[in-house]
């Protein structure tokens, strides 16, 4: 039953394992309105398609004529005056339910409170191409607002009716029309009980500026906070729908070993358990989660296994293999390497490697699925549940009508949760099991295992600086880990920036950052080392070659804030910097070490952010999301990294694996720029890119040894 | 096979029939429903599985049925009494000492815990106690102060 999943190369930028099939919406006007009851709706039609959904190739048909066709969002009044927001990302711990509830709020002019949202459903909520790539905030949030808008405008000129009065002396807000010439006032409510139809926005609606926003841009706690507090919540992991068994997949010792034999007669004697064999596909669901492992337990398995080459041969693996470059847009050139070179007072060669690291989200990939009448039904926590459900219908031959995909709010996914996995495999059991649920829910092992990983990468880096310290030539080439933040912010008249496929070693695929956060720390350590060649401040030194003025703004910002220079009042103190942008924010990073050569130790005592995303929606969520990032970051930094050989991940727990616990965390202070007359972007993935770098160029700083691997384990360099 | 254990959930008596050597996790969240207390790792090495027994947290991942029948379990459901949330609930919300939440019911029942054995602790002590507590998304500074804030409550509580 299964799929080819990824292409043998896979794309530079790893949003997507394959293309995305056309779409079809099944939801007719007459449907909502049966489901949603009378009221106002509104929906909205994205002006820019192909910046709205970047990876769906085409314009999306929708089937029935009553809709309009590109809708991104769309927007509900009920005549009890409930307002219900929809759209199709999902909420993954990035708080998207609250800053859109918040937007719908701010242009409506009701209380936060009232607006319902209702998230990635394929059913009810309008296609989308995954909540990834730091796009909601900068996508489906002025759609909203457009739609909020027009909703409003609907209620204004229905009162203005009413009243026989003219529209634009009446003005929305409190959940209400008033008439300030007359005194009076009709609740929306009122207003949407007769109002029955639906309305497309007009192309122009007055949306309203960032500098006049009341609700957006205050920090607004978590929505449906309560439910997470009283353990109320159901994740997926969670649901239990009547009737339903659990699922368990036989798993290969290895990556890539193929069953020669399988004796599954004990199995099948099993009372109350559904055995199912599909190809290499084998798995069994049953009444508990240990009668199922029971099942799989007596299975007589043999397997052919491949030697497979291991992390310590990875690095060198991945530069023999890589691939001659077939896209244009791999290699970026302008002016002369070698004529920079030659005009160069320092030259400086180093090459960087970033090890394979996991997003090991706290909550594992989990679906329940089940079969009814033909049609099937998937709960599950994932980032592209559109894309999940076109999966699904592929594989079970079934019309994408007869799936839907609900991804309720999930324990998170840092890019680690865009696979259909869990769904297939759960759906597969389910449609052995008569129409009873299953649910799948993968262990941890099997989460460090059969997940995908952000890809190892090597980075090799030519360069050359004049001597007042500018750049006269860059040459970057990134093996394997991808495109994303490779090209430098710095002036350079003379480089080359070239990204080189190479052919999977271990699946992989997008993690928070994508390979932003190895190219940054390859750019920005070697910039440090530049900037020492140059005898020059690293700060000073990155702003002789930067011209961009919002990476100026965060690094300067982040310099008065953090004291930069500073005068060193301990011994094995060291600082560091660096900065960069990617997706429409910036960010600089300042960090503070602590050596202790007696005791081998290194502790990272301080780090300083300052994050620009343009105008800030939520400041409170925002905040959280930045720090969340950079300590995330600190584990990638300092002592992340899958190790494996043979096909097996030899670190697949997380006493083995080792991520940012409580002890890990240093002073942290984050600053967060508003720049209320740039358009919001997302923030999700950027505040993690730079952290690595200033550790390691404060470990410098204070050693004078440079690191150039991921993670950097600094305490394994200090012997000696 | 098993025969009835006998076990009290957050005030309540519940026979339950399983083998002795389940883990209590499984029999919370499969068998009784009670979810909120979640599977993280099941190896002890995440407490997003923490429950109470007998006043001090345990990795209900780790605690065999059999080990549990003695004393009272108390599960994060059973902190909200008459719809009041418990002061260290209240304040990670009042915190919003979270992203994603899946963390938050071993936190919580890890701090409660660590508040009843020690009502003022330092932040030193919040670090050492919830050190074996994972939040992948990286919300530990605000844990912390969700910590303080409850032991803050507490402390005028019992004035
Ligand atoms: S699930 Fe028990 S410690 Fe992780
Ligand atoms: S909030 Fe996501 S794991 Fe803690």
């Amino acid at each position: 039953m299964r799929k080819a999943e990824e292409t043998f190369l896979p794309e530079p930028e790893r949003y997507e394992f394959r293309a995305m099939p056309m779409h079809q919406f099944a939801l007719g006007r007459r449907d909502f309105f049966k489901i949603f009851g009378a009221g106002i709706a509104v929906f909205a039609v994205a002006k820019e398609v192909s910046a709205m959904q970047e990876t769906a190739p085409g314009p999306h048909g929708f089937h029935n004529e009553e809709l309009p066709e590109e809708i991104g969002a769309w927007l509900h009044i009920g005549e009890d005056g409930t307002v219900t927001g929809f759209a199709g990302k999902a909420e993954i711990g990035q708080n998207v339910r609250t800053s859109l509830a918040q937007t719908i709020a701010d242009e409506l002019g009701v209380a936060v409170a009232s607006v319902r949202m209702v998230l990635a459903d394929t059913a009810l909520t309008p296609f989308d191409a995954g909540t990834f790539g730091s796009k909601t905030i900068a996508t489906i949030t002025p759609q909203l607002r457009r739609v909020a808008a027009a909703a409003r405008d609907l209620l204004l000129e229905k009162a203005a009716r009413e009243w026989n009065v003219p529209a634009d002396r009446l003005v929305a807000g409190d959940g209400k029309v008033s008439d300030p010439a007359t005194g009076k006032s009709l609740r929306y409510a009122q207003l949407a009980r007769e109002a029955i139809g639906a309305r497309k926005p007009p192309a122009e609606d007055p949306i309203k500026p960032a500098s006049e926003w009341i609700v957006a841009g205050t920090p607004v706690p978590k929505v449906d906070a309560r439910e997470f507090v009283t353990g109320g919540h159901r994740y997926s992991t969670d649901l239990r729908p009547e009737g339903m068994l659990y699922g368990k997949i036989l798993r290969p010792p290895s990556f890539n070993a193929t069953l020669i034999s399988c004796d599954d007669s004990a199995a099948k004697a099993m009372k109350d358990v559904v055995l199912v064999r599909d190809g290499d596909f084998t798995g069994a669901a049953a009444p508990t989660v240990a009668a199922a492992e029971a099942a799989l337990r007596s299975l007589q398995v043999k397997w052919k296994e491949l030697p497979q080459i291991s992390d310590q041969e990875i690095f060198s693996y991945l530069k023999k293999n890589a691939q001659p470059s077939k896209e244009a847009r791999f290699r970026q050139a302008k002016g002369s390497v070698d004529g920079g070179l030659a005009e160069a007072a320092h030259k400086l060669d180093a090459s960087y490697t970033v090890a394979y690291i996991a997003h090991a989200p706290l909550e594992p990939r989990a679906a329940v699925a089940q079969w009814t009448d033909g049609k099937l039904t998937v709960w599950m926590g994932t980032q592209r549940p559109f894309a999940v459900r076109d999966d699904l219908a592929d594989i079970f031959h079934v019309s994408e009508k007869n799936v839907r995909v609900i991804v309720p709010d999930t324990g998170s996914a840092y890019g680690g949760k865009h696979t259909s996995d869990a769904g297939l495999e759960a759906a597969r059991l389910a449609k052995a099991a008569g129409g009873r649920p299953v649910k799948l829910v993968w262990t941890r092992e099997e989460e460090f295992t059969w997940a995908y990983f952000r890809p190892a990468g090597v980075i090799e880096v030519k360069s050359g600086i004049a001597a007042d310290g500018k750049l006269t030539a860059w040459e970057f080439h990134n093996y394997h880990s991808g495109m994303s933040g490779i090209e430098t912010p710095y002036v350079v008249a003379n480089q080359v920036t070239e990204y080189h496929q190479v052919p999977l070693v271990l699946r992989s695929g997008s993690y928070r950052g994508l390979a932003a956060t190895a190219n940054h720390f390859a750019r920005e350590t070697h910039m440090d080392s530049l900037a020492g060649r140059a005898s020059m401040d690293p700060l000073e030194f990155r702003l002789k070659n930067l011209a961009e003025p919002r990476m100026r703004a965060v690094l300067e910002t982040g310099a008065k804030a953090f004291g930069w220079p500073r005068q060193k009042s301990a011994e094995g103190q060291g600082f560091g910097v660096a900065a960069g942008y990617e997706k429409g924010s910036y960010v600089a990073t300042f960090a503070e070490i602590l050596v202790d050569r007696k005791n081998n130790s290194v502790t990272v005592k301080k780090l300083l952010e300052v994050f620009e995303c343009g105008a800030i929606v939520n400041p409170d969520g925002l905040r959280n999301q930045v720090v969340g990032a950079m300590i995330q970051g600190l584990g990638g930094a300092l002592f992340e990294s899958i190790q494996f050989e043979n096909g097996r991940i030899s670190n697949a727990h997380f006493a083995s694996y080792r991520v940012p616990r409580f002890k890990d965390v240093p002073e942290i202070e984050a600053i967060l720029l508003d720049r209320k007359d740039i358009p919001s972007a997302g923030a999700g993935e950027t505040p993690i890119m730079a952290i690595a770098p200033a550790i390691g160029n404060a470990f410098s700083d204070a050693t004078k040894i440079r690191l150039t691997k991921l993670p950097l384990r600094p305490e394994l360099h200090l012997q000696g | 096979m098993a025969t009835g254990i006998e076990l009290e959930i957050n005030g309540k008596g519940y026979l339950v029939n399983y083998p002795p050597d389940t883990p209590l996790l499984y029999v919370l969240r499969d068998e009784l429903g009670l979810t909120g207390t979640k599977y993280g790792c099941g190896e002890g090495m995440c407490g997003a599985c923490t429950v109470l027994i007998g006043g001090t947290a345990r990795r209900s991942c780790q605690i065999p049925l059999g080990a549990a029948l003695s004393k009272p379990i108390t599960t994060i459901e059973g902190l909200e009494k008459n719809g009041v949330l418990d002061p260290v609930q209240q304040a990670f919300l009042d915190a919003g000492a979270f992203q994603c939440a899946y963390c938050t019911s071993g936190m919580i029942m890890s701090s409660v815990s660590l508040l009843e054995a020690n009502p003022h602790p330092t932040t030193a002590q919040i670090v050492q106690s919830l050190q074996g507590n994972i939040c992948r998304c990286g919300t530990y500074t605000r844990i912390i102060k969700a910590v303080q804030r409850a032991a803050e409550t507490l402390k005028g509580r019992s004035k």
